[in-house]
């Protein structure tokens, strides 16, 4: 039963959902909500007391900030806990004092008190409401106790407001409430709160004073305590599916059927939104959200088109997909979407009061042609019907059809009947007819359906008066005659409907078309671009081209700052860097018309590529509506996306062939390093060889002649050193040095050194001090090896003999320190920096050889570590030269020792 | 070759050194002959029955790793590598190919004539079958018994540590390099970890040297492995 199996099978997509939620969780601060049914019932307090709480307990408490609204007792319980001083925001000549999120997410702590999450924000600060600050607290890791309302939850927000008959304007979004990791109900009951009330110790605000009076009326706060406590009831109820889910995931697997909100014009719509928001969030399902642009409703006045943009991004804002349909049948086109999207249930709007009651309401014509799709009609609140009638006269009052269409419509007609007048004594009066549907369908196609109307009409009484005997007159003898006016003006009405449709669907298929086609030509042109700059170009002739806006692009360097915007032959638009870095850093949209800074000019998009952000497209719009339109953003999200893989594109390129060629120049200094290195090493090898024999040869040589041949020796491998030190250095500086690093304990280096060097500084004695617990380092064995024989040789040659040498090392937190020191004279003061230049001794000239390279090698090798080197004189005399290697994470060599004991012994 | 002299085949393109070394190894009384090619080198090695060759890496016609490689299928006799002290890789890859041994341009005589004896030695010896007791300076080990004593008195080893010490001492005086011991050690599945053999080379020095600062038997050979010398006079300049 493959069929049982499957549907009991836990979808993987849902579980891999569900892991990166916990996992962004995770690395997300905890949000916990103080929720109550209306202001007094304590949950500053109760905020206040779990927050002392966490502090008993060593957690580090910021108060964000509180409303205290004077309550002596919740003053006293804030007090002991830090305060985050407020940030004062000029406005209009007030000082707003203002929450501090910059200065909150600088002191780091790990728990903020954000008291009132609905709150509204001054103009000027980075988020329009506190919700959104809170919710960055969140992304940076920072937890989060806060306090809210019932009647500021958006969904409920209407819900309180038919109850209290007051509307409140600040409101969280349910998925806001939803996500929160802990919700705490802090409960009161209402004879309780009306005590509180009379006793003053809760807190009105002196304006409206009776109106808040009136708000605290028993019946209405026994209401938003039964809503505070169901919305509670439903959080718990989902937490309890939820833990249900993860134990036994097989029992509660639905089938998913998703909701479809159908937007209209009418005011009724929000509310329709607002009621699909919250039976979606009830059965937990997602839901979409779609309006409708038919012919009709294209020619709304202003208001309403904003009205269902505004809509469409509420519905956006409370979880759902949302998409604009174009099309002259609302109910087909809702069909389809619902099936394409395997949407089971449709919401509408009741329409009331039909005005025209041969004609069926939406939800009817959904109904007749979808059967199998439930369809849940939402009551439109009371006085929508009256507002949207007093919308209706204005639309033909603002028609947005000028009136030389309509002119042009009559005059159509007329020169139809001048030519029937030419033709009148040629041809019968029934192809007259045809010349006015003619111009009728002309007209339509022209100028659309309201002057096709006028045509028709006028065809019609132009023909009566003119052609239909009697002539010059409206009567008509020949009953014959009305029919025939009758099908011209049905003919005409429905031709001129038809035509000025498919003129319409003709006109949005172009378009959409263009669209399309903008994108290929985007594409297309995008995959030939090599240089960002190029993109740039490519990106804006589109954006100017399709929005009509200016653009800059600000790309990020390797270290994630955004760069100065490239330049345009289109001029740029106004940039403010920081929003953009802003909306970089977060990944998300900024200014006009977003939740971030959207008083500021212009639109900041970040350019998401796949492996990461590669900067942000600015845009100064003429319009902000224009983004506003789904389809419109969708686009420019298309456009933004492809910019940003081609940006990635054109990156990784360059990568790909900087590591070409740096690979081919490494390799030719390779070959022309070992080459020298040959030429010279060669005829050392010779040189010392010869001198060697020489000493071997039979009969010995003479002391005198055995001698020369000794310091023959010694000079040729002298030199030779310093051929070795002269290509370590030209390895060294030519570019990257590839370090063969490997785990390695530093006492073994220090041992090989010692062992290399030995003849050179036979006659000091040498001390090694190295802490017992040196971890192992990741090092370059022969390299370090380099640098203590360097330390050492140095030592060695700056000191009179006999004078001791000391190696140590000691570990501190993040680094190893170790140090070589000597008895010497120490280092000329003022040199301790200079002596690790490039030919750089101690003392300008001295019968000590040597060019200076030494130092600046050990520097060289140590900085390719990682590490620092530095020389100082130490207080009882002598030099010290110390470097730092970082510790990094030594591997455990658990492994080896398990095979050992495995053995037993 | 009538008599037991060893004979010594020097492969070398350079002819000045070819010249010293050849100098330098005629004068102990051994039998020399040249090769400047990997081809006339593999000639020479076929036809006159060498006890040791002298390798240079870098030859004309072709790379000394591919003569030890060609070689190493027919021959066992020790190769003493000839190399530039930066191509750190180059010898390892050289010693893993079969080299025993290799010294550092510029070299000096006394120091190749030592390497050359060592192994001519452990050669002799090798032939002669391997022993189960050893004597190095204060150490005494009896590989057979598990037993080793330092002045007399017993050492204990780790089961590691011994295998470690088992091997090095059944390779004297040659070069291992990490891959070698850890394949000979810990297994073929460890070859990568090579600071298992540096830190077990740490405690075994602490165990067995008087002074694991001023090492005498086991001594590191920078960026390519390990040198155990039984006889530490003899074989280090």
């Amino acid at each position: 039963m493959p069929d049982l199996r499957d549907t009991q099978r836990p979808d993987p997509d849902q579980l891999l959902a569900r892991v990166q939620q916990e996992e962004s969780r995770a690395r997300r601060g905890k949000l916990k909500i103080f929720f109550g049914a209306s202001a007094g019932v304590g949950k500053t307090y109760a905020m206040l007391s779990a927050a002392r709480q966490q502090q008993a307990q060593g957690v580090d408490v910021l108060i964000g900030v509180i409303e205290t609204h004077g309550r002596r007792d919740t003053e006293a319980m804030a007090e002991g806990v830090e305060r985050l001083p407020l940030r004062e925001i000029a406005y209009r000549e007030r000082n707003l004092s203002e929450f501090d999120l910059d200065g909150a997410l600088a002191r780091m702590p790990q728990l903020i008190l954000m008291d009132e999450l609905a709150h509204s924000n001054a103009p000027g600060s980075r988020h329009p409401k506190r919700w959104l600050d809170v919710d960055e607290l969140l992304a940076a890791g920072i937890d989060v106790y806060t306090t809210v309302n019932v009647q500021h939850l958006e969904t409920l927000n209407d819900v309180v407001s038919g109850i209290t008959g007051i509307r409140v304007w600040e409101t969280v979004p349910d998925k806001v409430f939803d996500a929160a990791d802990e919700v705490v109900l802090v409960d009161l009951t209402p004879d309780e709160l009306l005590q509180r009330l009379k006793d003053g110790k809760v807190y009105l605000p002196n304006q409206a004073e009776r109106a808040v009076r009136n708000f605290f009326r028993k019946g209405n706060l026994i209401a938003l305590r039964e809503l505070a406590l169901r919305r509670t009831a439903d959080r718990v109820d989902d937490e309890m599916q939820q833990y249900r889910r993860e134990k036994f995931v097989s029992s509660v697997w639905q089938t998913r059927d998703s909701l479809l909100a159908c937007i209209g014009p009418g005011e009724g719509s929000e509310k329709l939104v607002r009621s699909t928001a919250r039976i979606a969030a009830r059965l937990e399902v997602p839901w979409h959200a779609v309006y409708v642009e038919t012919t009709d409703l294209q020619r709304l006045p202003e208001r309403n088109r904003h009205r269902i943009l505004r809509n469409l991004k509420l519905a956006e804002d409370l979880g759902a997909q949302t998409a604009t349909l174009s099309g002259n049948s609302a109910e087909e086109l809702v069909v389809k979407y619902a099936r394409d999207h395997n949407l089971a249930k449709i919401v509408v709007c009741r329409t009331g009061g039909n005005w025209r009651p041969w004609r069926r309401s939406f939800a009817e014509r959904v109904g007749r042609i979808a059967g199998d799709l439930d369809i849940i009609e939402v009551a439109s609140s009371e006085g929508d019907e009256e507002r949207t009638r007093f919308e209706r006269q204005t639309v033909s009052e603002k028609s947005t059809t000028p009136w030389t269409s309509y002119a042009m419509a009559a005059v159509a007609c007329a020169l139809a009947g001048l030519a029937g007048a030419v033709l009148f004594p040629i041809f019968d009066l029934a192809n007259i007819v045809m010349l006015f549907l003619l111009a009728v369908v002309l007209v339509s196609v022209r100028y659309g359906r309201g002057p096709s109307v006028l045509a028709s009409f006028l065809s019609v009484a132009i023909f009566d008066f003119f052609f239909v005997p009697p002539r010059i007159s409206f009567a008509v003898t020949d009953v014959q005659y009305l029919m025939t006016f009758l099908v011209m003006l049905v003919v005409g009405l429905i031709t001129g409907q038809l035509t000025a449709g498919y003129k319409y669907q003709a006109n949005v298929a172009t378009r959409r078309e263009q669209r399309v086609r903008a994108l290929y030509e985007m594409s297309r042109d995008l995959s030939a671009a090599l240089m960002p700059e190029q993109i740039a170009e490519i990106g804006e002739r589109f954006i100017v081209a399709e929005f009509g806006a200016k653009a800059a692009f600000l790309l990020a360097d390797d270290n994630d700052h955004l760069q100065a915007p490239l330049p345009s032959l289109n001029g740029l638009p106004i940039v403010d860097r920081e929003i953009a870095q802003w909306a970089f850093d977060h990944g998300e949209v900024a200014g006009q018309g977003t939740d971030t800074l959207a008083a500021t000019p212009g639109f900041y998009l970040p350019l998401k590529a796949p492996m990461r952000l590669r900067g942000v497209l600015a845009l100064e719009l003429r319009s902000v509506d224009r983004l506003l339109i789904p389809e419109q953003r969708r686009l420019l999200d298309t456009f933004a996306s492809l910019i940003a893989i081609a940006l990635e594109r054109v990156h990784y390129v360059e990568v790909a062939r900087n590591s070409t060629v740096q690979m081919e120049s490494e390799r030719l200094r390779n070959s022309l390093l070992s080459a020298i290195s040959h030429d010279l090493r060669t005829p050392m090898s010779v040189l010392v060889g010869l001198a060697d024999s020489l000493l071997l040869t039979r009969p010995a040589p003479s002391g005198a002649q055995a001698e020369i041949a000794q310091s023959l020796k010694e000079e040729a491998l002298r030199v030779s050193g310093q051929v070795n030190n002269l290509l370590d250095m030209a390895r060294l500086q030519a570019g990257r040095v590839t370090l063969n690093r490997q785990w390695q304990p530093l006492d073994e280096v220090v041992v090989s050194a010692l062992r290399i060097i030995e003849r050179g500084i036979g006659r000091h004695p040498i001390q090694v001090a190295l802490d017992a617990d040196l971890p192992l380092l990741e090092i370059d064995f022969v390299l370090m090896e380099r640098v203590f024989c360097n330390l050492l040789e140095n030592a060695a040659k700056y000191t009179p003999a006999g004078t001791p040498i000391c190696i140590g090392a000691e570990l501190s937190e993040r680094k190893v320190h170790v140090w070589v020191e000597d008895s010497g004279p120490g280092i000329p003061p003022g040199k301790e920096e200079l002596i690790f230049r490039k030919f750089e001794r101690g003392q300008a000239e001295s019968s000590t050889c040597g060019v200076g390279l030494g130092l600046a090698i050990c520097r060289a090798i140590i900085e390719a570590h990682g590490g620092e080197i530095h020389a100082h004189n130490r207080p009882q005399g002598g030099a010290r030269f110390e470097f730092s290697l970082p510790r990094g994470n030594p591997p455990d060599f658990a492994a080896a020792e398990l095979t050992d004991n495995a053995e037993g012994h | 070759m009538a008599d037991n002299k060893p004979v010594i085949i020097v492969v070398e393109d350079e002819a000045h050194i070819r010249r010293f070394v050849r100098l330098a190894l005629e004068d102990e009384q051994w039998q020399v002959f040249e090769a400047d090619s990997v081809k006339r080198g593999l000639i020479e090695a076929g036809t006159r029955q060498p006890d040791l060759i002298v390798l240079d890496l870098g030859l004309p016609d072709g790379d000394g790793i591919d003569f030890i490689r060609d070689f190493r299928a027919w021959s066992e006799i020790p190769v003493i590598v000839l190399s530039a002290r930066t191509a750190e890789a180059d010898k390892v890859a050289a010693l893993d190919a079969g080299a025993d041994d290799y010294l550092m341009k510029p070299f000096g005589v006394a120091e190749l004539l030592a390497r050359v004896r060592a192994h001519l030695r452990r050669r002799a010896r090798g032939s002669a079958g391997g022993a189960s007791v050893y004597e190095f300076g204060k150490l005494r080990i009896d590989l057979g018994k598990r037993l080793i004593e330092k002045e007399g008195q017993p050492i204990h080893l780790t089961p590691i540590e011994f295998r470690l010490l088992a091997y090095l001492i059944a390779n004297p005086d040659s070069v291992l390099t990490h891959r070698q011991l850890l394949k000979a050690v810990w297994g073929p599945s460890h070859v990568e970890d090579s600071h298992y053999v540096r830190v077990y080379m740490g405690f075994l020095r602490k165990k067995i040297e008087d002074d694991p600062t001023r090492p005498r038997h086991i001594f590191t050979e920078s960026g390519v492995g390990y040198r155990f010398v039984s006889d530490s006079s003899a074989a280090t300049a």
